[in-house]
């Protein structure tokens, strides 16, 4: 009989640890996947700067999703989709449920790939009212990429990780204005390159050392309270100052989610709440395997699926009898992160967020020669890419993006034209949704496949 | 007329709701006036969750009387109503020989009060039961229940209904006037007629008692700060332990408090305020309650809190009284009932207290049963708590018991669509969570609320912007992204 590998979760890492398990031997792989259909968070992630160090490719969240599905559909890999997890036994015994019925597995091994889900309001205990309009990035992230819902005007963001950051752009070109983006730390939470394109861009205040110590508002938030804090993190009341808005966003850190691992006894690191691993990415009881988030929180969707890889390469070869290969560990380039160096460009082609300066007429600080090119353009004209969502049939919406870097001073103009924009009809990967968009020479392209939707 | 009515009840808090409830069993004809969009909106769902053996209260007051009989009689009712119900049993915990006299002394009170089963254990006993506290000695009450506040007054509210009971949400009563026999209450855009008037509006009852010339019930708000902590937590203590009490703080002092649920509520704090719904936290409360928690329990840790809320207390008694005054039960003028400073333990003594009410009314007329008074409210499925078998079986009858909405507290598409369906038409996000319990657990509604919005969007042809958190002036979103213009 074949052996059976069992994934928990379908996003990144998950999809990683199937195809890696199903490649490495001939075991029958299953993955259980709790949304309709698999890509995990990258679904909502309609952005791009996904996939360039597994696909070489600046990806949307649904396209380097769509890669790893195609891939997983050449396989003999099943996917249960709207199926959820509800209990694993230290024995790998797993019990789902889904419209069929309770469902049972007994794998040779077992893959956690549950990921991470946002801190709150309530674990991080904001005082002040508890009112309508206090969300976390991720799910203002959800409502308006997948669900076409529109959450507040006037919006503080808390934390500044990079779907805070990443957010921030999105409400702006949504009509939302972001007042502020509130960050405790001296230097930012997210990249370089996020705080350039998402914030510098669009010329929202970001205050570092500073919290907000109150929300207000009975029925829907009606202000918060802004502080700074000292070195030793005490808010200094006298820089108290109230913002009026009618949103507060949280961006304050991600947690693995291992309520799953707990039930079979996995042990966690105390200080991440991750599952500790060995060098073969197994936990703490035999034959369960974790990866991505739900190990520790990784920067890029890229190094989830690395790590995935790993995982169910070893998963396998357990289940197989084969020696495991300890891992070499998930090869991180160094990314930038912090406050973009005054006085510097930061180059927004990919995570490294090079810090350019001109030396004279020499160009210097880039390590590579795109961002040569990027620093000539941005002192010629400055482009940028769009990554927008249109509305399609039944209210869906599309992610969509631009096929180039368009003007940076024609954005607004361009997302405006989208708001407009109405599609009809499936759509595929890189079909074009606008031709010539304001007459760029630039298409509007689809991000994503219709029915994956 | 339509809006005639032989009793209303002001408020539909746990004491209100237990008045229609109870009312429900004789032929009347009875309405609630709730301002709030739902019941339980004020001081009933924002408490310790506690059915109290009633040992805090000096004996032959009232709150003594109504606590012991309310106590002794939850069991049964809760077995009625179809909702949870755990005798935990309670610790009081002596730190040292002043406590111990102090809660020698809170056992006898409690025995004269009739309750019983109280006894000093020792601390060896009292770590077997719950070893990560500590103490020299404790107090064990082994009457002390905990309940789930929000499905109690829900079901006392919904059973009400089913007996005919009509319930008003968002008509605040801005005036009563006493006409001929009866009352002519204003409310909402409404005008209602009845005989009888029954003022339990809790907070607000002293200000409903001068709406009828009845004057001096000043209510002194006294805000409680708590936390509520992940279920992790709970198996860290899994009885409810309190510190023995001190004069003079006008509460019992900040306790640990399991819920039904599973999690462990820390509080609550004391402190008078002026505004009666200020239900924001504050920062020296909040890191204060959790120093407090830590004395009980060391094992704490801050990264366990999940939530935190705010009760306010309906005090008669300012703090310079020391802060305890008993209920206030009276009939002035006649026919106008009104129930004043129903705080802690009012829960406990809901029904009892609305027991009192139906023999005031008694007392005027003969009350004839309700032919179709049925007293037991069904169980609302909850589909984690059974067994694969069962889930199997359910999930066959009805395929959205296989759909998990809710992940951290496991509720399904069917339980939501419960929860939207009541019977009271109760509709905000909040009144959905304390039907089924989702968003109340460790994520805090970041996997499910974007999946109620879609159920109450797709399959109840709500737009967003209808879609609140408690009610108007509460909406959650502003409305659709891209709207078809054609």
């Amino acid at each position: 009989m074949k052996k059976q590998i069992v994934v928990i979760g379908g996003g990144p890492g998950g999809m990683a640890a199937a195809l890696a398990a199903a490649q490495e031997t001939e075991c029958e792989v299953v993955i259980l996947e709790r949304e309709p259909q698999l890509g995990g968070i990258l679904n909502q992630c309609i952005h791009d700067g996904f996939g360039l160090h597994r696909f070489g490719k600046m990806l949307s969240g649904p396209e380097y999703a769509y890669r790893y599905e195609k891939m997983i559909q050449k396989t003999g890999i099943r996917a249960f989709t709207n199926t959820m997890v509800t209990d694993i036994m230290a024995d790998k015994t797993v019990t789902a449920v889904n419209r069929d019925g309770v469902q049972y597995f007994h794998p040779d091994a077992l893959i956690l790939a549950t990921g991470c889900r946002e801190r709150t309001r309530g674990a991080i205990a904001i005082p002040g009212t508890r009112p309508a309009g206090v969300f976390t990035a991720g799910v203002v992230q959800k409502l308006m990429n997948l669900h076409n819902i529109r959450v507040g005007s006037r919006v503080v963001i808390l934390g500044s990780g990079d779907i805070g950051l990443i957010m921030a752009r999105r409400l702006t070109y949504e009509g939302a204005e972001v007042l502020a983006v509130v960050e405790l730390e001296k230097e930012p939470g997210g990249l370089q390159r996020n705080i350039s394109q998402c914030l510098y861009d669009f010329g929202i205040p970001l205050y570092t050392r500073h919290t907000i110590t109150e929300i207000r508002g009975k029925k829907r938030v009606s202000s918060v309270v802004m502080a700074q804090v000292d070195e030793t993190g005490e808010v200094m009341e006298e820089t108290k100052q109230e913002i009026a808005c009618d949103t507060l966003v949280l961006s304050v850190g991600l947690i693995p989610e291992n309520e799953l691992a707990q039930k079979a006894g996995v042990s966690l690191d105390r200080r991440t709440n991750g599952a500790l691993t060995d060098q073969y990415l197994q936990t703490s009881v035999p034959g369960i395997f974790a990866c991505g988030n739900a190990k520790a929180v990784l920067d890029l969707a890229d190094y989830v699926s690395q790590e995935g890889e790993l995982a169910g390469k070893n998963a396998a070869r357990l289940a197989s009898g084969l020696p495991m290969e300890p891992t070499p560990g998930v090869s991180k380039n160094p990314m930038a992160k912090g406050l973009p160096a005054e006085n510097a460009l930061t180059c927004i082609l990919c995570p490294n967020s090079c810090q350019i300066c001109w030396s004279g007429d020499k160009i210097i600080g880039n390590q590579c020669p795109r961002g040569r090119a990027f620093a000539m353009q941005e002192q010629n004209r400055p482009m940028r890419s769009l990554t927008i969502a249109l509305l399609g049939e039944d209210g869906t919406l599309i992610p969509a993006r631009t096929s180039a870097p368009i003007p940076k001073d024609r954005i607004m103009e361009a997302v405006q034209l989208c708001k407009r924009t109405k599609i009809s009809g499936p759509y595929h990967i890189g079909d074009v949704l606008i031709e010539n968009l304001l007459g760029l020479g630039t298409d509007l392209v689809a991000a994503a496949e219709s029915a994956a939707r | 007329m339509r809006n005639d009515y032989d009793v209303i009840i002001i408020g539909a808090g746990a004491v209100g709701c237990a008045i229609a409830r109870e009312l429900s069993r004789f032929r009347l004809k009875i309405a609630v006036l709730e301002k709030e969009c739902d019941v339980a909106a004020g001081t009933s769902g924002r408490n310790s969750a506690v059915v109290h053996a009633g040992f805090n209260n000096k004996p032959g007051s009232l709150m003594a009387q109504l606590c012991v009989e309310g106590s002794q009689g939850f069991e049964q009712l809760s077995e009625q109503l179809g909702i949870p119900y755990q005798k935990t049993g309670k610790y009081l915990i002596a730190f040292d020989q002043e406590d111990v006299e102090i809660l020698e002394a809170l056992i006898r009170q409690g025995e004269a009060n009739g309750v019983r089963g109280l006894r000093m254990v020792d601390a060896d006993t009292l770590h077997a039961s719950v070893p990560h506290v500590g103490g020299i000695a404790a107090m064990y009450s082994p009457e002390t229940a905990i309940i789930n506040p929000f499905l109690y007054t829900i079901a006392l509210a919904e059973n009400a209904a089913e007996n005919g009971v009509s319930f008003f949400f968002r008509h605040k009563v801005y005036s009563i006037v006493h006409q001929g026999d009866g009352y002519r209450v204003s409310a909402g855009d409404q005008s209602f007629h009845s005989w009888y008037v029954v003022n339990s509006a809790g907070l607000y009852s002293g200000k409903v008692a001068e709406m009828v010339g009845v004057s001096g019930y000043r209510i002194y708000p006294c805000r409680g700060e708590y936390f509520i902590l992940d279920k992790a937590a709970s198996e860290l203590m899994p009885v409810p332990v309190y510190p023995a009490p001190k004069k003079g703080i006008g509460g019992l002092g900040v306790h640990l408090t399991p819920t039904t649920k599973g999690n462990l509520l820390i509080g609550p704090s004391a402190e008078y305020i002026e505004d009666p719904e200020d239900y924001a936290s504050t920062a020296q409360i909040m890191d204060k309650l959790f120093a407090e928690a830590k004395q009980l329990l060391p094992a704490l840790e801050r990264r366990q809190i999940i939530g935190s809320y705010c009760g306010i207390r309906s005090k008669l008694a300012p703090p310079d009284e020391g802060g305890f005054h008993d209920f206030v039960i009276c009939e002035k003028p006649e026919g106008m009932i009104h129930l004043i400073g129903i705080e802690s333990p009012g829960l406990t003594a809901s029904i009892p207290i609305a027991g009192r009410v139906a023999r005031m009314l008694e007392g005027h007329e003969a009350l004839l049963p309700n032919p179709r008074f049925q007293p037991a409210h069904p169980r609302r499925v909850k589909f984690c708590e059974l067994s694969p078998d069962e889930q199997q079986k359910l999930i066959k009858l009805d395929p959205e018991y296989g759909e998990v909405v809710c992940r951290c507290e496991q509720v399904t598409k069917r339980e939501i669509r419960d929860a939207i369906e009541n019977p009271l038409g109760c509709r905000s996000i909040s009144g959905i969570k304390y039907r089924c319990g989702a968003t109340m657990g460790r994520c805090q509604g970041g996997y499910c609320l974007t999946r109620i919005a879609e159920i109450l969007i797709q399959e109840y042809h709500m737009k967003p912007e209808e879609i609140t958190l408690r009610g108007m002036g509460s909406p959650i979103f502003e409305g659709f992204l891209r709207e078809d213009s054609q």
